[in-house]
């Protein structure tokens, strides 16, 4: 395979996203549609020859080196783009999933004044997650990684002439910044330490036998790292955004808030897995159980809320946490294959979530939807479809994946898996309850009336319908689960995992637990009081007032205390003092200038005399 | 009989003298002008005279070069001068104090 297709991988959605942002207003929105949607399928086609390149087993990773970026000193940095099996994955379910999201959007945003906008943002977020997942060393990884944080920002701000909109954008840019600084911290570490930022020559630094292997610098290097992908990744503590990010239009939300974006800080440790590897503890004692606790945690929050797409918010930060999970407990293809499942059915069921907004304008909370499912039959079935497999009923894709990080999870430590069943059972609840919520019962508004999506919402729609059905059994162990070998290359050795028909059991008995009672309790629209316990899972556990005293109001006291103090009293005292100072001193010599051509002209006689008596008497 | 160059180095610092006498005291623009010009004219006396004494030609140069300025502030101050006139009725220096600070 030839290495000039990682460029073009790149290039093509950013030249989408040119075009469509300097012409955009010209095209009409048929082009503007054709620039945004072609770019990316492009882009994917490219993935898929670039995928089957990399199949026969002795291709190596392909390299495409550009110029030089950086260098001073010791530190050399080349825009290197580099296709392994790892990033041609994620590249495959970016473009993939992307495409679909892409003409979804087309019927979704169809009546949106910012046409052009909207697909130059979401060109330019598919250029940036490419570059990120693409990267070749760490520094352009980060430029990848603040790129997409950019592109979500932009995006969740997209109607920023909504207040909440424009708070939503800035707060994830704000929670996004505290990861970041760690991030940039881990690097600048990791770089003292080996001395490169490239991961091929990470990769051999921390091989086997290597020197570097269990220095604690590399332990704290990968914790700042690990804060990064929490924060990118929207795991505790650093959650508090992706909920808010629900203010972005829903294709939005579906592409980057839950199959793509989010799933980098995933893709950052499995990127740099030779460093946490050879990290000591930090997967054990800090990964999995920051991902099992974040998972248990989204999960019963997702529970009482009552906007549908908060809803599948807390779900996606409850799913990734699963894939933190199956990462501590050295299982990474299994968090990669459910990051693609994920991908899959989340997506799913952001764009069913979305054509009920379509439908019912803007219309998402869950206590004033109901009985939708009979005039949307496709978009119910989706949702339906997308909603087991969440749960990870089988056959569904969800399932194999959930069943391989349970399986994981249990050879871990029986306490993540308890926590790791807790999860599914909940996850199966929360999934059933916002179906039935949503879709079944008696119509609670009777002024609504429902339609079906358009064709150009219902084929994307019935694509992922068809991948979150069948993409599980790419990990299924009888068709000798390809997906597993495909990675196996890049995690080596941690490929095979031990097939625990028990655990495998014990988790599709308590999802099935959870959707029944879940169907039961919910049965024909109801809504149980729960008591305390309600406002303790919508205060988020207290973690909301905990951050609103920690940070927001302790924020709020500091920039009022330095405006009313430091910049009142201190910088502008100094400024206006100082003018004031100018203007005394100006006054006192005006009246030098009398205006008196005479007295000026003595003046300039005084002055000849003087230069001349200088001139003569020195 | 020849004229030391003394002579007319004394009457140029006298025209000098009474055209800077003439600035400072009198309040009329246009005797201004004239004492300006008296002024100008003996530098050129000087000028002259010291080139004359050197036997070179760079003082008779700078004449020129005195003359076409004159020639040229004369034109652009006169009708400064008119316009003031018509808008202020008055030739007074003194009472020409717009710029007063």
């Amino acid at each position: 395979m030839e290495a000039w297709v990682a460029p073009w991988l790149v290039g093509l959605p950013l030249a989408g996203a040119l075009g469509n942002g300097l012409a955009g207003g010209r095209l009409g929105k048929r082009g503007t549609a054709l620039v945004a949607c072609l770019s990316v399928l492009a882009a994917f086609l490219l993935a898929v020859q670039a995928a089957r390149g990399l199949l026969p087993a002795e291709v190596p990773a392909v390299r495409w080196v550009g110029v030089e970026w950086v260098a001073v000193g010791d530190l050399r940095v080349l825009w290197t783009l580099q296709l392994d099996r790892l990033s041609v994955l994620l590249a495959l379910v970016v473009t993939g999933v992307g495409f679909l999201i892409h003409v979804y959007s087309v019927g979704y945003m169809a009546d949106d004044p910012d046409y052009a906008r909207y697909f130059t943002y979401l060109n330019l977020f598919t250029a940036s997650m490419l570059l990120l997942v693409l990267a070749g060393n760490l520094l352009v990884l980060f430029v990848g990684w603040e790129l997409v944080g950019l592109c979500s920002y932009l995006l969740i701000g997209f109607w920023f002439e909504r207040p909440a909109a424009a708070a939503a954008g800035r707060k994830a840019f704000v929670v996004n910044r505290v990861g970041d600084a760690a991030f940039l911290l881990g690097l600048c570490l990791l770089f003292t330490l080996l001395g490169t930022l490239d991961f091929r020559e990470m990769a051999n630094l921390l091989r086997d036998g290597g020197t570097l292997r269990g220095h604690p610098g590399l332990a704290v290097a990968a914790l700042l790292l690990f804060c990064g992908a929490t924060g990118k990744s929207a795991q505790l503590p650093l959650y508090s955004w992706l909920p808010d990010a629900m203010e972005g239009p829903t294709p939005v939300s579906a592409l980057i808030h839950a199959a793509t974006m989010v799933t980098a800080g995933v893709f950052l440790v499995g990127r740099l897995w030779p460093v946490f590897e050879a990290a000591g503890q930090v997967l054990h004692w800090v990964v999995a159980p920051v991902g099992a606790l974040t998972a248990l945690f989204a999960a019963t929050v997702a529970v009482v809320q009552h906007d549908l797409k908060r809803v599948l918010a807390y779900s996606t930060i409850s799913q990734l946490g699963y894939m933190f999970l199956a990462l501590g407990v050295q299982a990474p293809p299994a968090a990669f294959f459910h990051l693609t499942t994920h991908a899959f059915f989340k997506a799913l069921l952001f764009l069913a979530a979305g054509s009920v907004m379509h439908a019912l304008h803007g219309q998402i909370d869950l206590r004033r939807l109901g009985g939708v499912g009979r005039a949307m039959p496709l978009t119910f079935l989706g949702f339906v479809v997308g909603a087991l497999s969440l749960s990870g009923i089988p056959p569904l894709a969800g399932f194999w994946s959930k069943e391989e990080i349970l399986g994981a999870a249990y050879a871990g430590s029986p306490a993540l898996w308890a926590a790791a069943v807790a999860t599914a059972f909940v996850t199966a609840y929360y999934a059933t309850r916002a179906t039935v919520l949503a879709f079944l019962g008696p119509a609670r508004d009777p002024s609504a009336h429902p339609h079906e999506a358009p064709p150009v919402m219902a084929w994307p729609m019935a694509v992922l319908g068809g991948l979150a059905v069948l993409g599980g059994f790419l990990g299924a162990q009888w068709v000798g689960a390809p997906f597993h070998k495909y990675l196996d290359p890049v995690f080596g050795g941690h490929g095979e995992h031990a097939a625990d028909p028990w655990t495998a059991v014990m988790g599709v008995a308590v999802a099935s637990a959870g959707v029944a009672v879940g169907a039961w309790v919910h049965r024909g629209g109801r809504e149980p009081h729960l008591g305390a316990l309600r406002g303790v899972l919508e205060g988020q556990w207290g973690l909301e007032a905990l951050y609103d005293r920690l940070v927001v109001r302790p924020g709020r006291a500091l920039a009022r205390l330095l405006a009313e103090s430091v910049d009142a009293r201190g910088i502008d005292a100094a400024a206006s003092t100082l003018a004031a100072a100018v203007a005394r001193a100006g006054g006192a010599v005006r009246t030098w200038q009398t205006g008196n051509v005479r007295q000026y002209a003595a003046g300039v006689l005084a002055g000849a005399v003087v230069v001349f008596a200088y001139w003569v008497l020195r | 009989m020849t004229v030391p160059p003394q002579a007319y180095l004394v009457l140029s610092a006298a025209l000098f003298t009474l055209g800077t006498v003439g600035v400072l005291v009198r309040r009329t623009a246009l005797i201004l002008f004239m004492s300006i010009e008296l002024m100008l004219n003996a530098v050129n006396l000087a000028f002259v005279t010291l080139a004359r004494v050197h036997g070179h030609l760079g003082g008779q140069l700078a004449v020129f070069f005195v003359l076409v300025v004159a020639a040229v502030e004369v034109v652009v101050g006169l009708s400064i001068l008119v316009h003031i006139f018509r808008t202020r009725d008055t030739v007074d220096v003194d009472e020409i104090d717009l710029l007063r600070g």
